[in-house]
């Protein structure tokens, strides 16, 4: 399961990172919200993984998930959230002022 | 006694002037009076005691881990200069009542004053130093306010920039000084600083805290060679000037001299430093008043002068010499705001400075002219005013070293500083007030109306009574606050006029009779100075300075930025790819560790396939916007799966809930922007970028997989066992956001909050067209609204708002609160905006967005608040649990309240977003519904 998990962060980091590097502004956008997914995910899985023990506290119960990281996470999520819709609108405007959407506001033939 | 509340009351004060200023023009100087007055109440009982001795301090904890406490303090250099600011400044208030015009802000300038007079009160009140420099560098950003107060004059903006980058500067300096010295002697309190100065004196560093700390008080008090800024903020509304340059800002250095004169003074390095200083100070800007045309730039200097006159007392060291520098900074005080205001009053009523314009204004102005001669007379040490005797005591203290060599050199300087103050002061007075007939003034002078001149009576009546009274009026004060310098007995000093034909009165003789001489002889002295020494100017120098620095920096950003997103990018990811790289290779165990993995099972395989699927298709498929986005929303929605899988839920409902929110917006914003993306990079940036995503990648999943096959210790342990007992919740998550971690929770609903405004203030007013067409090609359908679906979200909407409530209330003890509850609220809304347009939703949903956000700070604010009532530390949480009839047993706690907050702080912005992103569509803009939101 550590395997799949690595895995699947890596891919969604490299899916990120080379959205990020495009020259244009909504591929961008979409490379930071893989990197918040990948960054969360990475947050979460560092209280290590457990399956079926969430941190709800239940009588007679000893063992849960770290809620420590989750609620880092929960957090994390709604202000990437914030940051999506900061950068789009931004583009948005960007793409406004400057009459295209490159990420450096300039044409290019 | 509430020492604290002198120093904070005028801050107060300035929020309340500037609102009740829009009640009518002169109720902002009523309140800026009544505030003053209120302070001087409040320091009012306390005085009796300072008098008797005690120094009186008012400690509040602040960051004790760090030693850091906020403590005010209260002795007698700390009262004479409270009773200086308060006093002069309520002087100020008033004539500045009469003096400000129609035109101007009488709000804005007296909640500034106000400011300005809180940061001087918490200067001279402050215990800890570190305090002390808050209020220190405040001072800085109140004047600057202050000077630029007419904005619209280029001279005032450039005036006020220069006073902040020096005052600021010497700050900075002076916040070095302060930790060195707080090193030194352990301890930020100023009770142990002053108690030991021998060990300061004795120390290796004492050399580098002193030039800095005399750095910060030199800039502030305008010395030599820092001086230039005090001219240039004349710009400032004389008012302003008058205050500045009489109990306040430029006082504030002295102060420090003063203040710390028992720490660091004694030394040959004291001495030498301060002594040079003030002396060069006192000659140069004494000799350059006697040449300036300006009325308020004579002034300027002339200040510049008898600071340095004060600087040079303290620098000598003895105590005596201290007891004359508190003494000439009180009536430097006095004379000096009466002069600027009678300065003010002449160019008020005559519509110009220029001296050589201004002439024979006694026949005009005769009761002014009275009171300027008076405060003239003191600046120029006339016996029977009150600067005769300081400055008297000044010669005196230059005569101690007359049998060194060199050491007729200071009495010869002071007696040549004291010939042109008389100068000066002539030239102001003769001038001005006779010397002909005026030259073609803007107005016909006139005297100003009554009250403004009772501020300049009254410090003029206390010129002549300090002057011929010393011993009754200005003596107890005086030895209290000189006892507070030297924190010990004062010497004894005789305040009378008449010592007998000693040295010193012979040094006033020279300097009277000298003064007349060389102003008999002002023609061509003046056309020689003009003609020599005139061209030497230090705001030149320190434009040029200001430009060389400017240059430095643009070449810096040049040569690091290379103004491409892209290629910055890429090099941030090399650097981050070799750091990671330097990781790897420091921690040469292995790469798996011995922690026992989780079995594998079916589903997880096929989900991450699909995820990975996903997320490597919306890559390929980029340059087909709408393809990558619908691919990102799937692997979004794949993630909360993980979130399920590993023990997760709230963090699942959240993601849920934020895919939704973000795949609405970004479908929003898609709709204004290009729907492809053109083929830009060539194949060798391509493969470029693929190679460091996939090292990237790679570098990820190692370092995750190496984390997760060890072992490690959480302090989870903690938030698990109190959850319930002090949290009174079992979802320990919901528990550590709104209790254990609420403060940090605070902040993120704030940035959450800002982050909506700042897209508010992008969109407002924004004016786009969507494609006519559809990523394929084809036109919109025409029915924007579709009834079935519209109507179906019409009935969805009350189950949707009551599953987010139950969300909500739940979410203390099982999944869910605020922030997931807050986002389930926002999609139901934005359905009906989507399905049945911003129109039908709008005039149905008529609440403003801001309010919401507003309510829901201020709620989670009021609830961490409400624990200081009970003398609890912030966000403290209480619970306690009901029984109620049928429902059963039903639990309280004041955290749920602080969630509420942030559900309504998630509502507020995320519907503040969408709600202006469909509007920026140019057909709302036709409709008159936008007109009906605002």
């Amino acid at each position: 399961m550590e395997a799949l998990v690595a895995i699947l962060i890596g891919t969604l980091t490299a899916c990120g990172v080379y959205l990020t590097l495009r020259g244009r502004t909504f591929p961008v956008v979409l490379g930071l919200t893989f990197l918040s997914y990948a960054v969360n995910l990475f947050l979460l899985v560092m209280g290590r993984l457990t399956v079926g023990k969430p941190p709800i506290i239940v009588e007679g119960v000893t063992e849960y998930a770290d809620p420590l990281p989750q609620a880092l996470v929960l957090t994390a999520i709604v202000i990437s959230f914030a940051m999506t819709a900061f950068v789009i609108v931004l583009s948005l405007k960007a793409h406004l002022e400057m009459g295209n959407d490159h990420v450096d506001g300039k044409h290019k033939p | 006694m509430n020492l604290s509340l002198v120093a904070l009351i005028p801050f107060v004060g300035a929020i309340l002037v500037a609102s009740i200023s829009r009640l009518g023009r002169l109720h902002a100087a009523w309140g800026a009076g009544a505030v003053t007055l209120l302070a001087l109440a409040f320091l009012y009982p306390m005085i009796a005691d300072v008098f008797l001795g005690q120094i009186i301090i008012q400690r509040f904890s602040w960051i004790p881990n760090l030693g850091l406490d906020i403590v005010f303090r209260l002795d007698g250099l700390g009262l004479l200069f409270s009773l200086m600011i308060l006093g002069i400044g309520l002087l100020i208030i008033l004539y500045a009542r009469y003096y400000l015009s129609e035109r101007d802000d009488m709000g804005r300038f007296f909640a500034y004053l106000l400011m300005f007079m809180g940061s001087m009160l918490g200067i001279v009140l402050s215990e800890n130093i570190i305090q002390l420099l808050i209020f220190w560098e405040l001072t800085s950003l109140s004047s600057f306010l202050l000077i630029s107060y007419w904005q619209h004059r280029q001279e005032s903006r450039s005036g006020a920039r220069m006073a902040l980058a020096v005052t600021g500067g010497g700050g900075l300096a002076l916040l070095g000084g302060f930790l060195l010295l707080g090193e030194i002697c352990g301890s930020y309190d100023l009770s142990v600083i002053l108690a030991s100065g021998d060990s300061i004196r004795a120390h290796a560093l004492y050399l580098p805290t002193l030039i800095l700390i005399l750095l910060g008080a030199f800039t502030k008090s305008a010395q030599f060679p820092f001086h230039f800024w005090l001219p240039n903020a004349m710009a400032a509304p004389t008012p302003v000037s008058a205050y500045l340059h009489s109990a306040t800002m430029v006082k504030a250095g002295v102060f420090l001299l003063a203040r710390l004169f028992p720490a660091l003074s004694g030394t040959p390095e004291w001495f030498w430093l301060v002594c040079t200083t003030g002396l060069t100070t006192l000659l140069v800007a004494a000799y350059i008043a006697m040449f300036k045309h300006d009325l308020k730039g004579l002034l300027a200097y002339s200040t510049i002068s008898h600071l340095g006159l004060i600087t040079l007392l303290f620098g000598m060291g003895t105590p005596l010499a201290a007891v004359a520098g508190v003494f000439h900074i009180i009536n430097h005080a006095i004379f000096k705001a009466s002069l600027f205001m009678a300065a003010g009053i002449i160019d008020h009523e005559a519509g110009t400075r220029d001296m050589r314009r201004l002439r024979g204004l006694w026949k005009f102005m005769p009761h002014t002219a009275l009171l300027a001669m008076v405060a003239a007379a003191s600046m120029a040490g006339v016996p029977l005013f009150n600067g005769f005797l300081s400055k008297e005591m000044f010669f005196a203290e230059t005569l101690h070293h007359a049998n060194q060599p060199w050491g007729w050199l200071m009495p010869a300087a002071a007696t040549l500083a004291g010939i042109f103050a008389v100068a000066y002061s002539l030239r102001f007075i003769h001038t001005v007030f006779f010397g002909g007939e005026p030259v073609d003034l803007p107005k016909t002078p006139h005297e100003p109306p009554r009250w403004m001149k009772v501020p300049v009576e009254i410090l003029v009546a206390l010129c002549l009574l300090v002057g011929i009274l010393p011993a009754l009026t200005v003596e107890p004060i005086l030895a209290v606050a000189a006892a507070g310098v030297l924190q010990g007995p004062v010497p004894d000093h005789d305040l009378a006029i008449w010592h007998g034909f000693n040295p010193a009165l012979w040094m006033s003789i020279i300097a009277l009779s000298g003064g007349i001489l060389i102003y008999l002889a002002r023609r061509p002295l003046s056309a020689l100075h003009d003609r020599f020494v005139d061209r030497i100017e230090f705001k030149s120098l320190y434009n040029y300075l200001l430009n060389q620095l400017f240059k430095v920096s643009s070449y810096i950003t040049y040569l690091l930025n290379s103004n491409s997103l892209q290629q910055m990018l890429f090099v941030f990811m090399i650097f981050i790819l070799m750091l990671g790289l330097a990781g790897f290779n420091e921690n040469v165990s292995a790469l798996t560790g011995d922690r026992a993995l989780l079995p594998m099972d079916g589903v997880s395989m096929l989900v991450t396939l699909i995820l990975v699927i996903a997320a490597i298709g919306a890559v390929i498929l980029h340059r087909q916007r709408l393809v990558s986005l619908i691919l990102m929303g799937a692997v979004g929605l794949g993630v909360s799966l993980v979130f399920i899988k590993f023990s997760a839920p709230d963090l699942a409902l959240t993601q849920l809930s934020v895919e939704v929110v973000t795949i609405v917006l970004m479908l929003l914003a898609l709709y204004f922007l290009p729907q492809f993306s053109p083929q830009e990079s060539g194949n060798y940036i391509r493969s470029r970028d693929v190679i460091v995503a996939t090292a990237a990648g790679l570098g990820v999943s190692l370092l995750v997989w190496a984390i997760l096959t060890r072992p490690y210790h959480s302090i989870a342990d903690y938030f698990l066992s109190n959850s319930v007992p002090g949290g009174g919740g079992t979802n320990v998550v919901n528990v550590i956001l709104v209790d254990f971690r609420g403060y940090d929770t605070l902040g993120e609903i704030t940035v959450l909050a800002l982050a909506g405004l700042g897209i508010y203030a992008m969109l407002h007013q924004l004016k786009l067209s969507g494609s006519e067409q559809d990523s394929e090609g084809q036109t919109w359908d025409r029915d924007l609204h579709p009834v079935i679906m519209a109507s179906f979200v019409r009935l969805l909407l009350p189950l949707a708002l009551l599953v987010s409530v139950y969300i909500l209330l739940r979410g203390h003890n099982l999944p869910g609160g605020g922030f997931i509850a807050g986002l389930i609220t926002a999609v139901a809304l934005i359905m009906q905006y989507l399905a049945n347009g911003v129109t039908w939703a709008h005039t149905r949903l008529s609440v403003d967005m801001h309010n919401v956000i507003g309510a829901g700070i201020f709620i989670a604010a009021l609830t961490g608040l409400a624990s200081w009532f009970f003398d609890h530390p912030f966000l403290t949480s209480t619970f306690s649990h009901l029984h109620w009839p049928i429902i059963g047993e039903f639990e309280l706690a004041s955290a749920m309240i602080f969630d509420l907050g942030v559900y309504l702080v998630v509502v507020g912005t995320t519907l503040l977003i969408l709600i202006y992103l469909g509007l920026v569509h140019k057909e709302s803009h036709l409709t008159n519904v936008r007109k009906r939101i605002r």
